[in-house]
């Protein structure tokens, strides 16, 4: 990759190595990104992409290696020297106080706007001139929490292009988008590159980073696996650099066999803490093996139907019946006694114990069960045995079942969450965007798994906004839009057109 | 593999030998010594003197080391107690109103039962003072589960009410019939805690509070319940999730952090006092929320925290005679304690920046 002219890149890195404790996320890797050029940054969970990005914020330092910008090299030793350089990054997870306007947060922190009586004005309007000009439509008046998600990353972006970013790293931008708003950010990115921004995007979706980057950067357990010009490679060879072989998504196949239902949802309604009401009469079924997916856009009550059925809300109206039987606001063990297993979306809110060891997490559901219990007390070698076997049925990358799973990476821990629900063998698995964040190898082996407990005779409702996800996987497909079902359909009537205008709310 | 080989190894080391926690605990501890000495010698009086008339007094004779251990068995009571219910997420700090509420049922259950046998009579008082204690932090619980006031607000407000309630009962209706102060009657010579050494006034309650030492150890870390305690107050969403009972961990936090407390009160009462007076406590039950802390609530980490306290406490005034210092200066290097302890996990923020391993 070095047959780059370097002196003229915007940033080059050199042999960085970043190690924690026993795991080594970034060997020896070095690539340079040039101004004007959309350099995609590839690579599975736990390749050390993000961590990469951290050194370059400032977020965590190097142990060896080096980092020039314009031919300069560099020391950044925090979040402040990295804007001063030009470095403006758009996180995974938004950083923008939800009661402020667009502008008020682009203010924060900075001198120029003044620090007692900020022009706050003059820089909405400063704003909304450089998002015309980059087509980044937003409205720097607006309240930050009313924005949608999208809006909200272009304020992001927006905000680093203010702070004078001559460089922009985005930490996979389109995994919160929907495909509509990820089609609309492209050309955005385009425009900002031909102006000279250069730009890092961190990906693991193969369609995006041939549709929209110059170069790629392919990494594969901390070390660079391969660099390519984008018009000269396939997705195939890419796919193959990242995972170091051959993968494809598994897809549903054969006609479902349902068999009795195991999951009934019967004019379900629940309104939340804010007396908002979330799901209104919402009623669907799932059999013994049969995979029903609910589609729709984030945020129509998704996670309300998921947490109804687990037993975490309290639904106000309609009944939930696992295998026959009401479980209708019936306490979540109770669940999962009966063979239900729950992967929520919010891994870090609701299905991990980040400061636990992975053991502890494992075991979490099952720690009071004769065989990992004896008169009360915890039985330790079984316990870890347990684990280790999980560790490596699920290929958690780790260096020691007794790390805290919070020093894993995202697609570590979903997998130790998927192990453990499915090493209980559950009737009827509830999966909430169990895919989100996850590379192409998690991604595929995730939905394997799912296919497998549907062959198993188990009921799977999967809940998700990734459409081909959806498509591929589901033997019918119920469409929720703020809180009500707008249609119902079967595997053999699947078509986009029609899936869009149900979650657009045009009731079938 | 000898890498993993000596990963275990080393993994081993800081199990068993030096746990990072230990370590940053007794770091705080010499810290907030050290500064104790500047303040000392910014008085103009000499600070080695003055720690070795600290310690000599409360570790350096017989006499000193059973006074220490008599402090240390109420601060370890509550400390314990404390620790767990953090380690539940429940910040209960009323063990101060929950030793003397447990104090005052055991004087009570002890005058009840006189001329009984000793077997019945101490474990009865024992028993009334943690029911006693337990149902005093338990009004704090409910007030949490059930209208969801924070209890760190509640427990310290109890902690008033209870001391004035035991006020009033010592004023009145216990009160000693055949004396004008505010204390109870003597506690007959069956339900006081037997001596342990002859010639101090070092009592049983010493080797309750270790076995309550162990016992809490075990349960925290290798019991299942003691499992669920820790994870709800990790992440009770998550615990919930995964199918545990929240509620029932949080009350186990109120109501073990009130058993023991109650404890506390019980063997001040039946092992130094004799019976219920209105200053049973100067303040052990707020004290041993910094023994918790510096103990890393960890139950044994906890009772060598209330040892080192003690120790404190017992040498203070032996110091400020024999050195000048006032002995106020022991409550300056208790909070210095906190101080550190808090600020210690600023300390890695400040001059490392390190990060968990991203994608």
């Amino acid at each position: 990759m070095s047959q780059l002219n370097e002196a003229a890149a915007a940033v080059a890195r050199r042999n960085i190595r970043v190690a924690f404790g026993p795991v080594v996320a970034n060997d020896d890797v070095s690539f340079a990104v040039e101004p004007g050029e959309i350099h995609a940054l590839l690579g599975e969970n736990g390749a050390g992409k993000t961590t990469l990005m951290r050194a370059l914020a400032g977020l965590l330092q190097p142990q060896a290696g080096s980092i020039e910008i314009g031919g300069q090299p560099v020391v950044i030793d925090g979040p402040l020297e990295a804007r001063r350089l030009g470095i403006g990054m758009v996180h995974q997870h938004f950083m923008l106080v939800p009661t402020l306007t667009v502008a008020e947060n682009i203010a924060l922190g900075l001198r120029e706007v003044r620090t007692w009586f900020p022009r706050l004005d003059q820089l909405a309007d400063e704003i909304d001139a450089l998002g015309a000009r980059y087509g980044l439509a937003v409205n720097a008046r607006a309240l930050a929490g009313e924005l949608s998600v999208a809006s909200q990353q272009r304020v992001e972006i927006v905000k680093a292009l203010y702070r004078g970013a001559k460089i922009l790293v985005l930490d996979e931008p389109t995994a919160v988008l929907t495909p509509q708003e990820a089609a609309a950010l492209f050309p955005v990115l385009r425009s900002l590159a031909a102006a000279g921004t250069a730009i890092v995007f961190i990906s693991h979706k193969l369609n995006e980073v041939m549709a929209v980057t110059d170069r790629i950067t392919v990494l594969r357990r901390g070390k660079v696996a391969g660099s390519l010009r984008t018009a000269e490679t396939e997705p195939r060879e890419i796919a193959r650099l990242m995972v170091g072989g051959e993968v494809t998504l598994p897809q549903l196949e054969g006609m479902p066999t349902p068999g009795r239902p195991l999951l009934e949802v019967d004019r379900l309604g629940l309104t939340d803490a804010r007396g908002v009401r979330r799901l209104e009469a919402v009623s669907l079924s799932v059999g013994a093996g049969e995979i029903v997916a609910v589609a729709g856009v984030d945020g129509n009550g998704q996670q309300e139907l998921a947490e109804a059925i687990v037993g975490l809300q309290r639904p106000d109206t309609g009944r939930v019946l696992i295998d026959g039987v009401e479980m209708t606001n019936r306490p979540v063990a109770e669940g999962i006694a009966a063979g239900l297993a729950h992967i929520p979306e919010d891994r870090h809110r609701t299905a991990i114990f980040e400061r636990m060891s992975v053991t502890d997490n494992a075991v979490a559901e099952e720690a009071g069960r004769p065989r990992f219990a004896r008169w009360g007390m915890r039985r330790r070698g079984e316990t870890q045995a347990f684990a280790a076997q999980l560790v490596a049925d699920y290929d958690v990358r780790l260096g020691s079942v007794e790390q805290a799973i919070g020093s894993l990476s995202g697609g570590n821990q979903q997998k130790v969450v998927l192990g453990r629900a499915l090493s209980r063998d559950p009737r009827l698995l509830v999966a909430v965007q169990p895919t989100r964040g996850l590379d192409i190898g998690a991604t595929a082996f995730l939905q394997s798994q799912l296919l497998q407990r549907r062959a198993a005779g188990a009921a799977v409702l999967l809940i998700s906004t990734e459409l081909d996800e959806v498509l591929a996987l589901a033997d019918r497909i119920v469409v929720l839009f703020k809180g009500r079902v707008t249609g119902v359909v079967a595997r053999a009537d699947f078509s986009v057109e029609q899936l869009g205008l149900l979650m657009a709310g045009r009731t079938a | 593999m000898s890498e993993s080989a000596s990963e275990a190894a080393v993994g081993l080391a800081r199990r068993w030998l030096l746990p990072r926690s230990v370590l940053s605990g007794i770091l705080c501890v010499l810290a907030a010594f050290a500064i104790g000495a500047l303040l000392i010698a910014a008085i103009g009086r000499d600070p080695v003197l003055a720690y070795l008339s600290l310690f000599e007094a409360s570790l350096g004779s017989t006499n000193g080391l059973a006074e220490t251990a008599i402090r240390t068995v109420p601060l370890a009571f509550c400390g314990i107690g404390i620790a767990l219910a953090f380690r539940a997420g429940v910040f209960n700090v009323g063990a101060e109103g929950q030793l003397f509420i447990g104090g005052v049922a055991a004087a009570w259950m002890g005058l009840q039962l006189g001329g009984q046998p000793q077997w019945l009579v101490l474990p009865a008082m024992g028993l009334a003072a943690a029911v006693a204690g337990a149902g005093w932090s338990a009004i704090a619980g409910v007030l949490k589960l059930r209208f969801r006031a924070d209890e760190l607000i509640t427990t310290i407000m109890l902690n008033y009410i209870a001391i004035y309630f035991v006020g009033y009962l010592l004023h009145g209706p216990l009160q000693d019939p055949g004396s004008p102060l505010a204390r109870t009657a003597r506690l007959a010579t069956e339900a006081r805690l037997p001596m342990l050494l002859e010639g101090t006034r070092l009592h049983a309650g010493l080797l309750l509070v270790v076995v309550v030492a162990i016992v809490a150890q075990v349960f925290l870390w290798r019991s299942v319940a003691g499992f669920r305690l820790r994870a709800v107050g990790h992440n009770a969403r998550a615990a919930e999730n995964t199918g545990m009972n929240v509620k029932a961990a949080l009350w186990t936090g109120f109501l073990i952090c009130g058993a023991l407390s109650g404890l506390a009160g019980f063997s001040e009462v039946a092992g130094v006092q004799r019976r219920m007076i209105e200053n049973l406590s100067p303040g052990f039950g707020y004290t041993a929320i910094i023994v918790a802390l510096l103990g890393q609530t960890n139950p044994l980490g906890v009772l060598a925290a209330a040892v080192l306290f003690a120790a404190l406490q017992i040498g203070s005034t032996t110091m400020e005679s024999a050195a000048g210092v006032p002995s106020a200066l022991t409550t300056v290097i208790q909070a210095l304690v906190v101080l550190l302890l808090i600020g210690q996990n600023a300390l890695p923020r400040l001059f490392r920046r390190r990060a968990v391993a991203g994608s």
